[in-house]
Order: structure tokens, then C-alpha cells, then sequence
């Protein structure tokens, strides 16, 4: 019995671990590649916009050309260059996109979405969860309307509230995430198909839990979405988002930006489940996750969270983030990112104190499997203003195997003395002992690992709305698979 | 206590840690109902029988025998040597960060009954089980809340080994070292753990340093090992003429 037992990367990892990898046939109506004036105007023609907004794309566009050369390379990320003339900004898997009403969807988009586990049929719905449901650019169906509409909420794709609400899409885009951002933001501000609006009015809980689930399905076709989430004075809701895609061995390109606004007293829990594809065994293909997400904390005693399980994508970089403006605001950030094989993230999150007394936690767990590289890039920056600012940042990292990598980069930047920082960071390996000691209880290999890690990323997971925290340790589970033996 | 019917066969076992040979021609037979104490010096090569029994991967078997209820050992990976009803309590136990007792307890539970042709136990079931077995051993409600071995002081990680132990039920139970570092007390717990798991229908392998815990658990049999073989076996008696001479005498021969 020579079989000294190296916990390395196993080659026994096949693709179709990846459960949500299967196509669906639409007659999709699709732009041609590339990108120019010409496919800004026709996406805001399809979406019918008014002027300022294809105005505000143009601008956008203006500005991407003149930066295009400018790609970030700051992160802890390598990929070969990506030629954006060779990616497909539009594509409708149905020509009825908006439909008002369940009834008006094309049965086999409902078919496709009740595959992927999200049915969006009446009698079938998930419970107490109203989903939008995005596939390429457009959004097909929503759920739970009429409760929405009675308590007030308004929750539809963006480009619905383009024409709904003017006002409000106008007063807000743009506002967290300005367009000259940063490289991908400019893009998707010229470029931005669809993604979810919500607006909960002054002292509003939302009833029910909101989740958009993005899908990407078209070849070649990038996914540029963009969500507004806007908590109005005193009201609360908890967001989720859910993405697959399916397998392809051409890399796709999603490029979301989120913006969060949370009035006075107001509160926004945004939770994500990422499993875009994350590419083969050998690193061809996967979804490049280069997103900007970020909240503004406007109001006195305003609060949003952030949770984020990442298990897909080759390549995810976003740092979710928190400007904390109002006084006594808080800001959280908690991450499970897990890594198996070639994939690469650098994640992590940003939190800026302008208010008094306002309040950041991180808590960010980082798995590197497999020879994938993962980087936590954490900033905490505490100006003049923010007295009595507090934050509490603790990075854990684990690793499988002998071949991946881990790193933390905290940047801490503090301009008033009256500031108190804390910051915890560990590095650990799933031990040989400790999955010999649970294989001895009777326990699997496979399934040691995975109890070892599911442990790992408890504190994060019991931040998930329950149903989704069941979810992300399944999730877990598949993407650990291979990872010992 | 004998019916004669053997348990464990090691026939003739050479085997390694690291390139360097710890176990020379190892024999040993146990049968059913029957408790066996091996004890040694530091080095002797204790430890590394009792991991090479439970299949730990760091210790290479270079040649020999080890048969379990009549099946061959070697080519089985821990995890079903384990629901074959082998049983090792550590001599250190791993702390398991973030993961429950309960969780981690009934997982064990579970996947050895699957494995055994049984279905998972219910919540309701498996607690009334785990509260009785904690009692016995003297453990508190409290103590499955906390996260297995984790922060735990080095008495209640020997005393959650006789819990495991109590719960899984196995076949053979392997304990190695069970009794160093405990206090007086610690050790009545322990030692009645093992007391009570003892039936004619399994069996003991202890594995210890001391005499002591031969106050309170009594073997038919007591085995010494030096330089990674057994030089002498008797009974409970030769245990206190090495209290008094100490192995000098033995590895002289």
C-alpha cells in the first residue's frame, strides 16, 4: 500500500461537474459583433430611450475609445487580451422581450429558467422570493408583481423603469458608479443592456425576498448589466442575485455594474451567488466577472450589506463596495470566493468613511484549490470627516493542495485620529490530519474536504437568507469536487 | 470473555514512516471479547501500529499482513476500514474549525450506517442516541454546540474520543495514548468509557505509556514492544513488574 496520500488537484475533474452548462436553442435576435456608435444607437433604439440616457451611453463611449488602450492591470489576475470588436453587445433569446404579464412568455423560455431551477410559473414559483428573470440582454419574465405593486415596491428591468420612471433612473444612474469609473464601468455604461430597478418607497419592508438570476446563453455574447437598487427613507429590502452560464470554450465577457442608494434609516442586504461557468479542468473557457459594485449609505443610520459566495467564473475581479456618507451608517462585507483548477479572483471590497460614528465590518474568506490563484484587495479609508469611524476587517485564507495560492493586500488609508481599525488575517490548509481524522469517523475523502471547508466559510453563510445558504454549501460541494485524492 | 473467533491478524509487518523502518516483523492476534494492552518506550513504534491500522496515507506498509473480520486491510481506504467497525482514538485529536460536533457526529453516524446497508437515523432518533452517550461519558449539552476539538483543553479532546467511541460502537477500538495528560478524574471518565464499551462481542487495543490506567481497565492480555516488535506478552502482571524494572531489562535480551 503505497499510496502516500498528496492532497493535490485530481484529474478526475470532468466538465459536466459544471451542472448548469447546458444550452437552449432560441432564435435569438442578435446585433452583429463589434463595437461602435452604431450598436450604442440600435441597443437604445430596441430599448426605446429617451434622448438623455442614449446621450449619456454616447458620452460613455466617447470616453471608452479615448481609454481603450487603458485596460486596468493592477489586479493579481492574467488573461490574454481581450478583443472587444470580436464580442456581441445585443442579443434577445426572444422577440418579445418585457412581457407584462406571465402569460405573455414564451413557454420555452419558462421551460429553460425551470431547468435552471428558477420556475417562474404561478402555481410553481419559488416561495416568498419574487424573481426577475434575465437571460443574455433582456430581462423575460417577473414574478410576485401584484404583492410587489400592493406594498408599494417596485421591482422590474431596467429598462422597463427607463420608461416607467424616468425621474427616478435619472436622478440615480450613475450616482454610485459615475461613468468615467474605471475601465469596464465606461463599457458598460455605453453598453448596458439590462439588469434589475427596485425602488422600496419611505417605510417599506418588502415583503418578500427580490432575486434576479442572470443567465448568460448566447456564443460571443457579452452580458453588460446594470442594476439600481434605491431604499427610500426608512425601508428594507434583501436582494439576491444567482448567475449561470453555459459551457463554452471561447471566454465570455460579463461586465455588471450594481448601484445601491440607501436613504436615511434605510437598509439593502445584497446577497450574490456566483457560478458563472469557470472555464475546463485544463482553464479554457469561463466567464471573465469583471463587475463594479457599489453602495452609497446617503442617509443618517443607513446600512447595506454586501454577502458574496463566488465559486464560478475563470476570472472574477469586483470589490464590492460601501461609501459611507450618512452619520452612523454601517457597511459590511462578507465573502466566501473559492478558487479550483486555473481559476483566478481578485476580490475584496472598498469601504469609505465620510460620516461620523459610521461603522465597517470585513469578513472575507478566500479557497484556493487546484493551481487557482486567489487575492483578497481589501481598502479602508477614513477621511477627515469621519469621526469616530470604526472598521474590523478579518481575511482568512485555505488552501487545498500544494499548488494554489493565496494573497492579501489590505490597503488602510486613515485621516482622522480618532479612527479604530482592526485587522485579522490567517492563512491555513486543509491539513492531512484533519481529513484523515474525519475519514477515520467513516467519512469520505471528498466529503471530509468539503465538511472541512463548509466549517471554514460558516460565519459567512449564516449571512445568506436561508434557502440560498443551503444553496451556496451545494455549490460549495460541486466546486470542491476533484479537489482532493 | 474469549470465543476464540479472531478480530485482528497481523502477520509479519514491516512498515515505514519516512524512509526509516519503525515496525520489524510485527505479530499480533486478538480475538473477539478480548483486551489487549500494548506498552513501550518512546519510539517503540506504538503509535505507528495504530496509525497503520486506521490507514493513515503517511505510513507505508513495506510488506506483510493485516487481516480484519477476515478481510484484508491494506488495499481498504480509512473511511471503510472505519464502517468495517474499526475504531482509533487519537492520540491527538484534530481541531475541525467551524465544523459542528453535531454535525460532524451524526455525519459519521450516517455514512457508517449507509455503508452498513442502514439508513440514516432520524434528527429525533440520533439525539436521544447522543444525549445517552454524552451522559455516560460525562458530557454536557453545551460541549455538542462547540465546534469538534476546537479550543478544547487536552481533557475534554480525550474525553470527546470516548464519546465518538461510545456513539460509532465499533468492532475493534484502537486507543492510542487515550490516557496521557489527563488528571485523576479525566482518567476515572475515560478509563469507565472503555470499561463500559468492552463486550464479548468486541474488542480493546490500548495503547499506553503507563501503568496507571491499569487500575481501572483491566487486560487479558499486556504485550511489550521495543525497537518495532513485541518482546514479551503476559498478562495484567507483567504491567507492574515494568512499573518496578522499567524496559531496560527487556530490550537487553
Amino acid at each position: 500500500m503505497n499510496n502516500k496520500n498528496v492532497i493535490s488537484r485530481n484529474t478526475k475533474l470532468e466538465d459536466n461537474n459544471y451542472k448548469w452548462g447546458f444550452d437552449f436553442n432560441f432564435n435569438p435576435d442578435n446585433a452583429p459583433k463589434g463595437l461602435s456608435e452604431d450598436i450604442v444607437k440600435l441597443i437604445s433604439k430596441k430599448k426605446n430611450e429617451p434622448k438623455w440616457l442614449l446621450d449619456w451611453r454616447l458620452k460613455s463611449l466617447n470616453l471608452w475609445f479615448k481609454n481603450e488602450d487603458n485596460e486596468p492591470e493592477w489586479a493579481n489576475i492574467k488573461f490574454p487580451k481581450i478583443d472587444f470588436q470580436d464580442i456581441r453587445y445585443y442579443s434577445s433569446p426572444t422577440n418579445k422581450p418585457n412581457p407584462k404579464s406571465l402569460d405573455e412568455v414564451d413557454p420555452e423560455m419558462l421551460k429553460a429558467f425551470s431547468k435552471l431551477g428558477i420556475p417562474l410559473e404561478e402555481q410553481k414559483k419559488l416561495s416568498g422570493v419574487a424573481v426577475d428573470a434575465i437571460m443574455d440582454s433582456v430581462s423575460v419574465a417577473t414574478t410576485y408583481q401584484k404583492q410587489l405593486e400592493d406594498a408599494g415596491v417596485i421591482f422590474c428591468p431596467i429598462s422597463e423603469a427607463v420608461q416607467k420612471y424616468p425621474e427616478l433612473v435619472q436622478k440615480y444612474l450613475g450616482s454610485v458608479v459615475p461613468y468615467s469609473d474605471n475601465f469596464y464601468a465606461t463599457l458598460n455604461s455605453a453598453v448596458f443592456t439590462d439588469g434589475s430597478f427596485i425602488y422600496v418607497p419611505p417605510g417599506v419592508r418588502c415583503p418578500v425576498e427580490l432575486m434576479t438570476y442572470f443567465r448568460i446563453n448566447e456564443l460571443d455574447t457579452g452580458q453588460f448589466e446594470r442594476t439600481l437598487i434605491i431604499a427610500d427613507k426608512g425601508s428594507y429590502v434583501s436582494y439576491l442575485e444567482g448567475c449561470t452560464a453555459p459551457f463554452r470554450k471561447t471566454n465570455q465577457l460579463h461586465a455588471a455594474v450594481v448601484e445601491l442608494i440607501a436613504l436615511e434609516d434605510a437598509e439593502i442586504k445584497y446577497s450574490t451567488l456566483q457560478n458563472w461557468f469557470p472555464g475546463d479542468k485544463n482553464g479554457i473557457g469561463g466567464v471573465y466577472n469583471f463587475v463594479t459594485k457599489r453602495g452609497k449609505c446617503a442617509g443618517k443610520n443607513s446600512k447595506i450589506s454586501w454577502t458574496q459566495v463566488e465559486t464560478g467564473s475563470a476570472i472574477t475581479w469586483k470589490y464590492p463596495s460601501v461609501i459611507l456618507q450618512g452619520d452612523n451608517s454601517i457597511g459590511e462585507f462578507y465573502s466566501v470566493a473559492l478558487v479550483n483548477n486555473f481559476q483566478q479572483a481578485d476580490t475584496g471590497t472598498k469601504m469609505i468613511h465620510i460620516g461620523k460614528n459610521t461603522k465597517s465590518t470585513i469578513i472575507a474568506k478566500g479557497i484556493s484549490a487546484g493551481k487557482a490563484n486567489s487575492t483578497y484587495r481589501g481598502m479602508v479609508k477614513i477621511l477627515p470627516s469621519a469621526k469616530n469611524a470604526r472598521n474590523f476587517t478579518q481575511c482568512d485564507s485555505l488552501l487545498i493542495g500544494d499548488k494554489c495560492g493565496a494573497h492579501t493586500i489590505p490597503y488602510i488609508e486613515v485621516k482622522n485620529p480618532t479612527a479604530q481599525l482592526e485587522h485579522e488575517a490567517t492563512t491555513s490548509k486543509v491539513s492531512d490530519n484533519q481529513l484523515f481524522y474525519t475519514q477515520q469517523r467513516g467519512i469520505s475523502l471528498e466529503d471530509a474536504n468539503y465538511m472541512i471547508v463548509n466549517g471554514f466559510c460558516k460565519g459567512i453563510f449564516k449571512e445568506l437568507p436561508f434557502e440560498f445558504a443551503i444553496e451556496a454549501s451545494q455549490l460549495l460541494r460541486v466546486s470542491l469536487e476533484g479537489a482532493v485524492g | 470473555m474469549t470465543n476464540n473467533k479472531i478480530i485482528l491478524e497481523i502477520k509479519n509487518l514491516n512498515a515505514s514512516v519516512a524512509n526509516t523502518q519503525i515496525l520489524k516483523d510485527f505479530n499480533l492476534t486478538i480475538n473477539m471479547g478480548e483486551k489487549h494492552t500494548l506498552m513501550g518506550p518512546n519510539g517503540s513504534g506504538k503509535s505507528t501500529l495504530a496509525n497503520i491500522l486506521a490507514g493513515n496515507p503517511e505510513y507505508i506498509v513495506d510488506s506483510g499482513e493485516i487481516n480484519f473480520l477476515g478481510q484484508t486491510l491494506l488495499d481498504k481506504a480509512p473511511e471503510i476500514r472505519a464502517c468495517l467497525g474499526l475504531f482509533l482514538a487519537f492520540q491527538y485529536p484534530v481541531e475541525l474549525p467551524g465544523v459542528r460536533m453535531w454535525q460532524f457526529l451524526k455525519s459519521s453516524l450516517d455514512s457508517q450506517r449507509e455503508y452498513n446497508g442502514k439508513d440514516p437515523l432520524s434528527t429525533k432518533d440520533f439525539d436521544s442516541i447522543l444525549n445517552e452517550c454524552a451522559e455516560k461519558v460525562d458530557i454536557s449539552q453545551d460541549f455538542l454546540k462547540r465546534n469538534v476539538n476546537e479550543g478544547f483543553s487536552g481533557g475534554e479532546k480525550k474525553r470527546n474520543e470516548i464519546l465518538q467511541l461510545t456513539l460509532i460502537n465499533p468492532k475493534l477500538a484502537i486507543l492510542d495514548e487515550t490516557d496521557s495528560g489527563l488528571d485523576i478524574d479525566a482518567l476515572k471518565i475515560v478509563s469507565n468509557g472503555i470499561e463500559n464499551f468492552s463486550s464479548p462481542n468486541n474488542s480493546v487495543l490500548l495503547v499506553t505509556h503507563y501503568q496507571r490506567i491499569l487500575n481501572y481497565v483491566k487486560p487479558d492480555y499486556v504485550h511489550v514492544m521495543i525497537d518495532g516488535k513485541i518482546v514479551k506478552s503476559g498478562d495484567k502482571s507483567l504491567a507492574l513488574e515494568l512499573e518496578k524494572k522499567g524496559y531496560d531489562w527487556l530490550s537487553k535480551k
